[in-house]
């Protein structure tokens, strides 16, 4: 059964695996005894040494307030915070820094857009259209709008494949329609959504389209230019990066016109009692004192990313994700939830009539963490009349043995609940 | 394994496949749902109370093989006893499952000493108190749904 990886990977310049894992210290962990086999990724990823020791470097050498400061450590605290920015920009392709926005994450930029965005253009009986395989930090942001403004949700139904229905997408638009929110890869399926051909038929409504990009940027290169799309949201700690930070994308006309999010310090140009100008974009939106540390660890986090290179982590991924579904397609009572054609590395799915939380107890006794439970995806597990799916999702640095080991264990799994 | 023999004891397998009691019971005189939020769990309880008396205890609903076999076991024990007396046993099998120390003098609780491997599995707790927290709630008149994340739990 067992694949080399080397084998597996012969498509692409090969990657040094075993170096790879490395970088990782928590790699090495033991759970109850056996090597941690780590297949939550998709909750969030591990960090590499790089970005432990960038925190590091950052507290014991350069520790200050950005953009307030005429003393040094204040002056290379700026410098490493929008250096950060700019390796964003460049890893979106998005035309301008000013169109990035520091965040606490993809919960926190979408609120910050149905916020500011959405209660200036948005109003009574104006519809927004989302799609039955939301996260719900795509869902709630915008259900608490149509509670303040007498919005409306419209649904993007999707097939038992975890497929949009693409047909009924463009029935969806009328001329109340003011915008369209939508994951590019879903956290519960997998599934990767045709975003471009999507945006267009948007962009003929004359609507924009805001993309939760939470799933998708660990996984493959993303280009907002070329996606075309309006908004694009993204987590560092999806992408080896720190906790506590991500990053809003916001075409530049859409943002100049954006009113602020939160007030306070940093945010403002001129403050009177009578009257308080706002400061210039991105700077307008990131109101008090940012994590400064993290947001630069983000911009390691990207630099490490593209020093392996996008494209290799898409194939090694995809390598994996297929030797797991054949593997998957020949266990007994095993049943995917999730069979798009286009998929990231993401594997969810059933085994028997046992509960997932059952499943992810026994896998972790054998030292491999996965992730059960709704995986915030309500909705899709109600369209699968499922409580609850077991997920396995990989990251280049797992291995084709770790795969084998994963059904091995699902065997005990069968074998607890067989008696 | 052996720990994991311990968690998954014959008897939960057995109740998890064969709940006992696993009715919509249509002339309860409480009835109240339990649900685990972070798993999207949900069991509805169902109680006849004569005189404080419970008559009759059943359930319905999906969950985990910790929580479904927990209710099943629940359900069966409470026919015959007084209010006071189920949740007196609520709070020695609450003790039971959360003490850090295997406890001793247990025999009271019967057949739920079979749920005392969870005490191993401090993520799996919630699965086997939902029933009671339920049924607690059901007893102290209320109709509100009980969470487990409920921070008074
Ligand atoms: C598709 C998707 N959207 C949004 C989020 C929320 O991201 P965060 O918790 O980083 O704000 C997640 C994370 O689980 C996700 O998978």
């Amino acid at each position: 059964m067992m694949v080399s990886d080397v084998e597996a990977t012969t498509t692409a310049p090969a990657l040094d695996i075993d170096a790879l894992r490395r970088d990782f210290p928590i790699l090495q962990r033991r759970i109850h005894g056996k090597p941690l086999v780590y297949f939550d990724n998709a909750a969030t990823s591990q960090k590499p040494q790089v970005v432990i020791d960038c925190l590091d470097n950052y507290y014991k050498h350069y520790n200050s307030n950005i953009h307030r400061g005429v003393h040094t450590l204040s002056q290379e605290a700026t410098a490493a915070y929008e250096g950060a920015r700019h390796k964003i920009q460049h890893f979106l392709n998005a035309k301008s820094p000013k169109e990035i926005v520091f965040v606490r994450g993809t919960t926190e930029a979408i609120n910050l857009v149905a916020n500011s965005y959405g209660r200036t253009n948005i109003g009574q009986d104006d519809e927004i259209i989302l799609s039955e395989m939301e996260h719900h930090a795509n869902i709630v942001p915008w259900q608490l709008l149509c509670e303040q403004t007498g919005a409306k949700l419209k649904i993007i139904p999707i097939n038992d494949q975890g497929e949009l229905l693409l047909d009924k997408y463009a029935e969806l638009f009328t001329p109340k329609t003011k915008l369209v929110a939508i994951v590019h890869v879903s956290n519960a399926l997998g599934t990767i959504n045709p975003i471009q051909s999507m945006v267009k038929i948007a962009h003929q409504h004359g609507v924009p389209v805001l993309v939760d990009g939470a799933q998708a940027t660990p996984h493959m290169k993303v280009d907002v230019q070329a996606l075309d799309c309006d908004f694009y949201t993204l987590s560092s700690h999806k992408m080896y990066g720190p906790t506590g930070v991500g990053a809003l994308y916001v075409r530049q006309s859409i943002l100049e016109d954006m009113p602020p999010y939160q007030g306070g310090g940093e945010m403002i140009q001129w403050v009177t009692f009578e009257k308080t100008t706002f400061n210039e974009i991105p700077f307008r939106f990131e109101a008090g004192t940012m994590p400064i540390a993290d947001a630069i660890a983000f911009g390691t986090a990207i630099d490490y990313l593209q020093s392996i290179g996008l494209d290799r982590i898409s194939q090694r991924e995809q390598a994996l994700l297929h030797y797991a579904e054949q593997q998957a397609a020949d266990f007994p009572g095993l049943r995917i939830i999730g069979t798009a054609q286009h998929k990231a590395s993401i594997l969810s799915f059933l085994l028997d009539s046992i509960h997932a939380h059952d499943v992810g107890t026994i896998l972790d006794n054998e030292g491999i963490a996965i992730r059960t439970g709704h995986h915030c995806a309500m909705p899709v597990m109600q369209h699968f009349h499922v409580p609850a799916t077991a997920r396995a999702s990989f990251s280049f640095y797992n291995t084709f043995a770790e795969i084998d080991q994963l059904f091995e264990a699902l065997h005990k799994v069968r074998e607890v609940f067989a008696r | 394994m052996s720990d994991l023999r311990e968690l998954y004891q014959e008897v939960i397998i057995d109740h998890n496949r064969h709940p006992r009691n696993f009715y919509k019971m249509e002339d309860a005189t409480q009835q109240i749902d339990g649900i685990n939020p972070l798993c999207g769990d949900k069991i509805t309880i169902y109680l006849k109370v004569v005189d404080n008396v419970i008559q009759e205890a059943s359930f319905q609903g999906t969950g985990c093989a910790i929580s479904i076999a927990s209710a099943s076991l629940m359900t069966d024990s409470l026919p015959g006893k007084t209010i006071q007396f189920v949740e007196a046993i609520f709070k020695k099998f609450h003790d039971f499952i959360t003490a850090t120390d295997k406890p001793t003098n247990t025999e009271e609780l019967g057949k739920l000493n079979v749920l005392g491997g969870v005490r191993d599995y401090p993520a799996r707790i919630k699965c086997a108190t939902l029933a009671w927290h339920a049924l607690h709630a059901a007893l102290n008149e209320s109709s509100e749904p009980v969470s487990t994340e409920d921070k008074s739990l």
